[in-house]
């Protein structure tokens, strides 16, 4: 299936979506693996590549963008509703 | 072994190397400009600087001069002449002065020592035809791309600009510093949030402390300017489109930057000291940014747009680079890249690949969609203050 989500580097942990999906849509990355979105997904907006426990960080650009307020399915929706932006960094 | 490659450029007196080989008309002061377009009407193929400053001002002063003197030291300028009224604050002859350290042919006229503007601009037609006969005589040679200087500039951004136009002109600038050239990349207002991740790049401490400052300062006029609204640097539309924080929004801005050290921070038009990775301090306002860059020596602009910027500069070829196929089906005349096909499945390395290819044909000579279209115009010079 050709893939409808770009990873921008390696190190990120959500992918971006490249056209709207539906909950129990079916992701395709890159690399030929695929699994069902979660939720509404609109196109441009950041799907988790992974389980992510509260409090994790959310890798995109291969840099910390915010850590997530509640624990996250593969799958799920990332954006301002779930992601602490103002988190402090730890590396 | 493998032959170094090179491109086919102009040298001046000084060493540098232009990819294009142009005769400037600049004008110190706004008053100027009429004198300006009589030449350049009357003899084709000098390049007009029209701008709207050089007086009435006084802290921009320095910037201004200075960055209309380093738009007459490009290397894409073989000879400027600058014409002056005589009553301005930007001084005809310390312009003048100022570009021929390169040892470029400068010449100056006063509108008000010249008997007005039709006899000025009989006198300056005179001097440009001379400097365009004599620029003619000046051959390409090959140069590595070691003297190779591009400037990165964002406009009309959409959801998709950092995700495929951005990262791809990234892969593109690692390429030009691994040749040993130089990449400038500014727009300091779109850095705000990324300053830690820009200080762990910097070559030195030093450096990484003027990072910090320049975008704190960068911060703090937003603030100061535009109070709570300050947010608004991340728009509405920002959010929509799944930017979820003004770090994330930036991240997408910065990545065109490439991966490499960050080798020096210049002021708002000025010439890097170092190669490599440079950071310019400036506006994030695509024309008052263009205008700084090209004051650095920047040969070469790449230039990403989502919502379709169709500028161009006068001196330096500006290269497009459209986030979607999209934009660059609807303005197929303006954008010279579709760096949408990596929504399309093909990679960050094939589009970085073809702008880098490109690039190389642009610095050779081959026209971009920009100087088609004669996308030159008005230089925008930073403001920062009112006029008195």
């Amino acid at each position: 299936m050709k893939p409808n989500v770009v990873i921008i580097n390696l190190r990120d942990n959500v992918a971006v979506i490249l056209e709207d999906v539906k909950e129990g849509d079916i992701i395709n990355l890159p690399n030929g693996k695929m699994f069902t979105a979660r939720s509404d997904i609109p196109y441009s907006h950041k799907v988790a590549l992974k389980d992510i426990e509260a409090g994790g960080y959310i890798y995109k650009y291969g840099e910390v963008i915010g850590a997530v307020k509640e624990n996250i399915r593969k799958g799920d929706w990332i954006h301002t509703h779930n992601l602490d932006i103002e988190a402090k960094v730890e590396e | 072994m493998r032959k170094m490659e090179t491109f086919d450029g102009y040298e001046r007196p000084d060493g540098s190397v232009g990819i294009r080989n142009y005769v400037a008309v600049i004008p110190t002061v706004a008053c100027a400009n009429g004198i300006v377009g009589m030449i350049a009407r009357a003899v084709p193929g000098v390049v007009p600087i029209y701008h709207g400053h050089g007086c009435g001002r006084a802290v921009e002063i320095e910037m201004h001069t200075r960055t209309l003197a380093g738009l007459g030291k490009n290397p894409n300028v073989a000879a400027v002449l600058v014409i002056g009224l005589g009553c301005e604050t930007i001084n005809a002859e310390g312009l003048a002065l100022a570009i021929s350290v390169t040892g470029k042919p400068v010449e100056f006229l006063s509108i008000q020592d010249k008997g007005g503007s039709r006899k000025t601009a009989a006198l300056g037609m005179e001097i440009v035809r001379k400097m365009i006969d004599d620029a003619k005589r000046i051959e390409r040679k090959p140069f590595g791309f070691d003297r190779f200087c591009v400037g990165l500039e964002c406009g009309g951004s959409d959801a998709f600009s950092g995700v495929t136009a951005n990262p791809g002109v990234g892969l593109a600038a690692d390429w030009i510093v691994d040749a040993g050239g130089t990449v400038i990349l500014t727009e300091t207002t779109e850095m705000i949030g990324t300053s830690h991740i820009l200080e762990k790049r910097a070559e030195s401490p030093e450096i990484a402390a003027e990072i910090h400052r320049v975008i704190a300062e960068a911060e703090k006029r937003a603030d100061d300017i535009l109070g709570p609204l300050a947010s608004l640097v991340i728009s509405p539309g920002n959010m929509d489109g799944g930017m979820s924080s003004i770090r994330e929004k930036s991240l997408g801005c910065i990545i065109k930057g490439g991966s490499r050290l960050i080798n020096e921070v210049i002021d708002y038009g000025t010439t890097p000291a170092k190669k490599g990775l440079v950071i310019m301090d400036g506006p994030g306002y695509d024309m008052e940014s263009l205008a700084g860059l090209g004051a650095t020596g920047a040969q070469l602009i790449l230039f990403t747009t989502g919502r379709g910027n169709p500028a161009g500069f006068p001196l330096i070829p500006v290269i497009k680079v459209a986030s979607t196929r999209r934009l660059y089906r609807a303005m197929e005349d303006d954008m010279d890249i579709n760096a949408g096909v990596v929504l399309e499945g093909e990679s960050l390395e094939d589009v970085s690949q073809e702008i880098i290819s490109l690039a190389k044909e642009v610095a050779n000579g081959r026209q971009t969609k920009a100087e088609i279209n004669d996308q030159d115009g008005i230089v925008c010079l930073y403001t920062m203050n009112p006029a008195f």
